[in-house]
């Protein structure tokens, strides 16, 4: 983790770009708007390892929309509709 | 005195090799596959330890958690907790690990201790480990974890060689005290606090190199390219239709001729009369029309157990997400739908991994849509029969074109029903989410796709050998009897059963261009789609009377016309003609119900496109 993480803006995974890296500030299930209920998709993304302090990378993009994306959470990659990503917030 | 039994259970996130240790340590052949949930039952095998220890072995389905989100997953807690009926709780579980890839489980882990079942920890595929230059403390991991661990190589021969002493050692010691089970639920704050936990226990005892597997993200960068992607993909399936015509044809006709003489044989040495009629119309003309196409089903099997080895049904859900989205599916959904190219009931089985009830219901309703392997008889017949086999563009052999077109009709009337399905029947459905872990490519191995083949090609043999074989001996028989009186002059199956049910259901199916045979043929055919094949085989040989040495594809040009044949062919690409997939559907779905609407919107979809069809076809002048 290099200090240009504490000054960048937190943003949601969501909405990051192909290319993008950063390190998980916290989880806001709540934002979202995911089918799940948000105790559900906080969880499995904490049982995928999306937890704070992991590093992210988003790797790839779908065509239509730029959905789904597959982001590389320390050292696997896991596909994930960018809904879900939003409650993913990075910096 | 003799030890009781010892009880294994085999747990672990998804895909990290628990059906390949299975498979190694019990000698058996589960299906082992590169992507996330392919085992979705419980299999129990036995193997006998280096010190000579009884041992019973359960494969379970993969899953990060304890909490069972999808029937899969429940299968595994059920077992682990004991709730499962008449199960025994596992003496020892094995916590198996991907080396590669240790975070998830070892947060599982640390959740599995809570039930206080004895344990080992397996860091499995440590080759692919080694190869990238990980190395584990295993010593301080099992003294920080609390619990023994060992490496092993699943897919190498005496990679379980430490796993098998250790297993030996443990199992000499373990009490018969039943251990405290504190497992519940766990909350989000403990499960955060779990992978926290396993992630600093790894960063304690593991050193990653600093080079990720650069061979996957290169792949990866081609395959999963927004537009390329999609363009790959397309031209995987289409080289894998021109695929089964191309290769298949040299052999299928060695396999005709084959079949050919022998019935030439039986003509020429057993005496005119019902055993020679029996043998040559109804075995050789029957079971032998549906063999040939053996080749035919190995190719299709080999692509699919080639991408699926290779780690690619992950990236093609991926790719596919959103365009299953747009007909209410999600990607997730892709596998079971692309495994259902080569038969619908293990699709149907593959849908467990999907948690959303309504998600999963509708992919089982249309998974029967998708193009199975028994369908390729049928259509490989009628193409040969009646489509050219010129090459278009120079390059695209026609015949093999209009096969990729069925198949495309398949999963478009797939999407389509979907699509429907939501609209009419779910209509307050919010999409559920797609999250799947893309694992890394790893190379095909021979001897699992030899072995699956095998098994592919024996499965067909058999059903050749039994169903395939007795609806022959009842079409043979129904096309043979009652004999014609003497002195007739009309053919001699024209006064059969055959006829007669024929020629009553045929008022039905004339709208649709079918005669007779096809409706005689229709009839066994619910058992099993190739049996129709066969069918006609017989009942054209039998008509066809002492000189039926011709093909079978042969008689049907010259018997149908071009708008019968197309008619056929979108019937087939509906029908419901299986009665194992029904019965699954049954099953998976615990309903009746279910499979009644299965069966009935197949029918009227079938009969509808057939209609449709023939009537475009008879006005375009090819009545
Ligand atoms: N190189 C290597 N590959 C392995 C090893 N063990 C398993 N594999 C491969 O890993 C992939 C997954 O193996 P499976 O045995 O199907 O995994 P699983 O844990 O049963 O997966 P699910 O049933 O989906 O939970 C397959 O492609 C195997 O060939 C190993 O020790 N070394
Ligand atoms: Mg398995």
């Amino acid at each position: 983790m290099t200090d240009t993480h504490d000054t960048r803006r937190k943003m949601p995974l969501g909405l990051a770009q192909r290319g993008y890296t950063g390190v998980i500030q916290h989880l806001s299930a709540g934002d979202a708007g995911s089918a799940l209920s948000d105790i559900e998709l906080e969880s499995r993304l904490i049982e995928l390892g999306f937890v704070e302090g992991a590093r992210v990378e988003v790797l790839h993009e779908g065509l239509v929309g730029r959905d789904p994306i597959a982001v590389r959470v320390d050292n696997i990659t896991i596909a994930v509709r960018r809904r879900e990503a939003m409650a993913i917030i990075v910096a | 005195m003799e030890l009781p039994l010892l009880h294994l259970a085999l747990v672990g996130t998804p895909n990290s090799g628990k059906t390949s240790l299975f498979n190694a340590l019990t000698g058996s052949r589960q299906k082992v596959a590169n992507y996330p949930g392919v085992t979705v039952e419980r299999k129990e095998g036995f193997f006998v330890t280096p010190l000579g220890r009884q041992v019973s072995i359960v494969d379970l389905p993969g899953t990060y958690s304890l909490r069972g989100r999808s029937p899969d997953e429940e299968i595994t807690r059920d077992f682990v907790l004991g709730k499962a009926s008449g199960e025994a709780l596992p003496d020892l579980v094995l916590c198996v690990a991907d080396s590669t890839n240790l975070r998830l489980t070892i947060r599982l882990l640390l959740e599995l201790k809570r039930t206080g079942r004895p344990m080992i920890l397996v860091l499995n595929m440590f080759d692919i480990a080694s190869r990238r230059g990980i190395s584990v403390d295993v010593a301080r991991l099992a003294k920080e974890l609390g619990v023994p661990v060992v490496t092993s190589i699943a897919v190498r021969k005496g990679g379980t060689a430490d796993l098998l002493a250790l297993t030996d050692e443990i199992s000499a010691k373990l009490s018969a005290e039943p251990a405290e089970n504190s497992w519940r639920a766990l909350s989000v704050a403990e499960l955060r606090a779990t992978q926290r936990e396993a992630d600093r226990i790894i960063a304690d005892c593991v050193s990653l190199p600093a080079r990720p597997d650069t061979l996957t993200s290169r792949i990866d960068s081609v395959v999963l390219h927004p537009v390329g992607g999609l363009v790959v993909l397309a031209l995987i399936l289409f080289v894998m239709f021109q695929a089964v015509f191309a290769w298949a044809q040299p052999l299928m006709e060695l396999l005709n001729s084959g079949f050919d003489a022998l019935g030439d044989f039986v003509h020429a040495t057993l005496p005119a009369g019902l055993l020679q009629s029996f043998l040559q119309n109804g075995v050789i003309s029957g079971v032998g029309s549906v063999i040939v196409f053996l080749p035919q089903i190995i190719i299709i099997f080999l692509f699919i157990l080639l991408l699926e080895d290779f780690g690619y049904m992950a990236r093609a859900a991926f790719l596919m997400d959103r365009i299953m989205g747009g007909a209410g599916l999600h990607g997730r959904a892709f596998i079971p739908l692309l495994s259902s190219f080569a038969c619908a009931i293990p699709g149907i089985m593959a849908t467990r991994v999907i948690d959303n009830k309504r998600d999963r219901l509708t992919t089982i309703l249309i998974a029967p849509l998708m193009t199975c392997s028994a369908r390729i008889p049928v259509y490989t017949l009628i193409i040969s029969a009646f489509i050219p086999a010129k090459d278009v563009w120079g390059f695209i052999n026609l015949q093999g074109l209009v096969m990729f077109g069925l198949y495309a009709a398949g999963i478009t009337s797939a999407l389509v029903v979907s699509f429907l399905i939501k609209f009419f029947m779910l209509r307050d459905y919010a999409p559920a989410p797609f999250m799947l872990e893309l694992p890394d490519y790893k190379v095909p191995r021979l001897k699992s796709i030899a072995i699956g083949i095998y098994t592919r090609a024996k499965m067909f043999l058999q059903r050749a050998g039994t169903t395939i074989f007795s609806m022959m001996v009842l079409i043979w028989f129904l096309a043979s009897f009652p004999q014609p009186p003497a002195g007739a002059t009309e053919p001699a199956i024209d006064f059969s059963l055959a006829a007669i049910i024929g020629k009553a259901l045929e008022p039905l199916l004339a709208p649709v261009g079918f005669n007779w045979q096809i409706a005689v043929a229709l009839i066994p055919g619910m058992a099993a789609r190739e049996v129709a094949v066969a069918a006609l085989g017989t009942v054209y040989a039998i008509e066809g009377g002492k000189e039926a040495a011709e093909q079978i594809g042969q008689v049907l040009a010259t018997k149908w016309s071009l708008a019968t044949a197309l008619s056929m062919l979108a019937w087939y690409i509906f029908a419901p003609q299986c009665a194992s997939t029904l019965a699954v559907i049954r099953r998976e779905t615990g309903s009746w119900t279910w499979m009644a609407v299965t069966f009935t919107y197949m029918l009227v979809l079938a009969y509808a496109a057939s209609l449709l069809t023939y009537n475009v076809a008879v006005g375009l002048g090819a009545g």
